[in-house]
């Protein structure tokens, strides 16, 4: 794709302003001035609904958060301030550091397994040349909603289903009760997210590996490289922008999960052992009434949302390849 | 990969008994059809259908408008502010929009639009920083000689953006489009504490709904509801899927 494009780092971002366009060199100079006050205009028009709709509906509610984090509400009564009140008590609630464990647990998982099957998948694909098969197989999980989604899964997933029984039986143990036990909860809500991502993150992918010029790896294998060589060290180098931003959706998209624990696993059961930070947010906000914790918790989701997004960018110079 | 979802369209023609009572058996014996009338009957589905079809159109056709705006005002002026409230578009794409959760549904109670689609309208439209900056990306990739002859030739700045730009990034609109469309299809958590009235909600709000009520005693209805909240997209994704496939692929390598 546009290869004029720029990586999708804030700190390269810069340079890429500098290409505003020149006003037409042509025209004469006194008429310059008046033109580029004039365009400025257009400018802030052209910027202004999307900017008008950042100040409304993002900065706002980010102020109102941070002051709601910091006073005690029930959502009807008066607001009063309380200081560090509401952290205190989130940071002593176990419920907190139960979703915020499960919450990280579910991104360690699901983002190195669910794109490393993708990976595998989309090198398959291309290598067996089976394009149109794919695009079938591949589609059902892009267009299911999360909630059938959800719900599929969790008929299969029943004790006695006829795929758990079936696959039990030929490992020869007797079938899990995936949903309703809670050692093993939170690996069915990971099964099902991987399945529900797989399909695009394939897609991607496979896109990636073909967008890879067809002479770099000619030249390889007339270099005397072996297939495997050609894989770890031209393959994944030159994939690796396109793997890295999979990690990154993969893993802002993992801090973000909430349908999937509200249906699959009723409301973040069994025992909270699949409570996730989004569902511990919207369950102190809108079912139990206390909009203070709630954005306590809420600022804890976006500094570790921030942690882990700067954490790995800090990592992508070292791991990252961009052909220049 | 595609077992699942073969599961739940078999599973809609099972009768109760098939799907819970053993021996279970992968095809369902016999092939009933009234799950699908039924459960289309129970509860208002063509009305969420509606609702979620016209919602989508309205935040696609209106993001394209605002973000493909922002993106030409990022890519082609050079006016004073602009590098910072780059930097700002940027560095809200890293919040997830969740964190924003609370103060964002009383935001909305302060308009009025608790138990409106405008809540689920506006604000998509208004706000959308991926957007604005894949589609940049685009117009960053046009040789601005196309847009330099037309200015010398007197076209105004806006004439420019509809007949030269927009025309030239088409790929990069329906790849946004798509996104958009996803997105906005499959949203659940908004929807759901923004909504209170039944003939209000999208499909995906009205499945867990359905789900809730009739999960207990018919999960065959329930396996029918699912499958008439994903037969649509499927159709649209068959009849479009090279474009679909280009379209998504291009907004996961926008960061090549």
């Amino acid at each position: 794709m546009n290869p004029q494009a720029q990586s999708f780092t804030p700190q390269s971002e810069g340079a890429g302003l500098g290409v505003s366009f020149k006003n037409p060199g042509r025209s004469p100079a006194k008429k310059n001035a008046s033109w580029r006050k004039k365009d400025n205009y257009w400018g802030y028009l052209f910027l202004g609904p999307q900017t008008i709709g950042l100040a409304i509906f993002t900065l706002i509610p980010f102020v109102m958060m941070v002051g709601l984090s910091f006073s005690s509400w029930d959502g009807l009564g008066p607001i009063s301030w309380v200081g560090l009140t509401n952290f205190k008590s989130q940071l002593h609630d176990p419920l907190l550091w139960r979703s915020i464990t499960n919450t990280l647990t579910i991104g360690f998982i699901t983002a190195p397994v669910g794109l490393l099957i993708a990976l595998v998948l989309a090198v398959a694909i291309q290598q067996l040349r089976l394009r149109t098969l794919y695009l079938l197989m591949f589609f059902a999980p892009i267009v299911t909603n999360t909630i059938a989604v959800a719900t599929i899964w969790q008929q299969i997933l029943r004790k006695d289903s006829l795929l758990n029984t079936r696959v039990s039986h030929l490992f020869g143990f007797s079938p899990p009760d995936w949903l309703f036990n809670p050692h093993l909860a939170l690996i069915a809500v990971c099964i099902v997210i991987i399945w529900g991502s797989l399909g695009l993150n394939v897609v991607i992918f496979l896109a990636g590996l073909e967008s890879i010029s067809p002479s770099v790896i000619e030249a390889a294998r007339i270099d005397g490289a072996g297939p495997v060589q050609i894989f770890t060290k031209i393959r994944i180098p030159l994939l690796s922008p396109v793997i890295f931003f999979s990690i990154i959706v993969a893993v802002i998209s993992s801090m973000q999960t909430f349908d999937v624990v509200y249906v699959l696993t009723s409301n973040g059961g069994p025992q909270d052992s699949t409570r996730t930070l989004v569902y511990h947010i919207y369950d102190l906000g809108f079912v139990r009434n206390d909009f203070g914790g709630s954005s306590a918790a809420a600022l804890i989701l976006l500094v570790l949302s921030l942690f882990l997004t700067l954490t790995q960018f800090a990592f992508q110079k070292r791991f990252v390849h961009y052909d220049s | 990969m595609v077992f699942p979802f073969i599961w739940m369209m078999l599973g809609s023609f099972k009768t109760l008994k098939q799907l819970l009572v053993a021996p279970l058996s992968f095809w369902p014996h016999p092939w009933i059809l009234s799950n699908y009338p039924d459960s289309w009957n129970a509860l208002p589905f063509g009305r969420a259908y509606f609702n979620s079809i016209y919602i989508c159109l309205l935040v696609v056709g209106g993001s394209l408008i605002t973000c493909s705006m922002a993106a030409y005002g990022f890519s082609r002026f050079n006016i004073r502010g602009q590098k910072p409230l780059f930097i700002l578009f940027l560095s809200t794409q890293m919040v997830p929009k969740q964190v924003l959760l609370i103060p964002f549904y009383f935001l909305m109670s302060k308009f009025g639009w608790v138990d409106s689609h405008l809540s689920l309208i506006i604000p998509a439209i208004m706000t959308n920083p991926f957007a604005v900056f894949l589609l940049r990306q685009f117009i960053l990739s046009l040789p601005p000689e196309l847009e330099e002859a037309a200015l010398i030739d007197g076209a105004s700045r806006w004439r420019i953006f509809r007949s030269v730009v927009l025309p030239n990034i088409r790929p990069g609109l329906g790849a946004v489009s798509i996104i958009i469309a996803l997105d906005t299809w499959n949203s659940f958590l908004f929807p759901l504490i923004l909504l209170n009235d039944q003939n209000k909600f999208t499909v995906p709000l009205l499945l867990a709904t359905f789900k809730g009520q009739f999960g207990q005693e018919n999960f065959a209805l329930v396996m029918a509801a699912s499958a008439i909240s994903t037969i649509p997209m499927l159709i649209a994704f068959v009849i479009g899927q090279r474009k679909i496939v280009a379209s998504l692929a291009s907004s996961g390598l926008a960061g090549r």
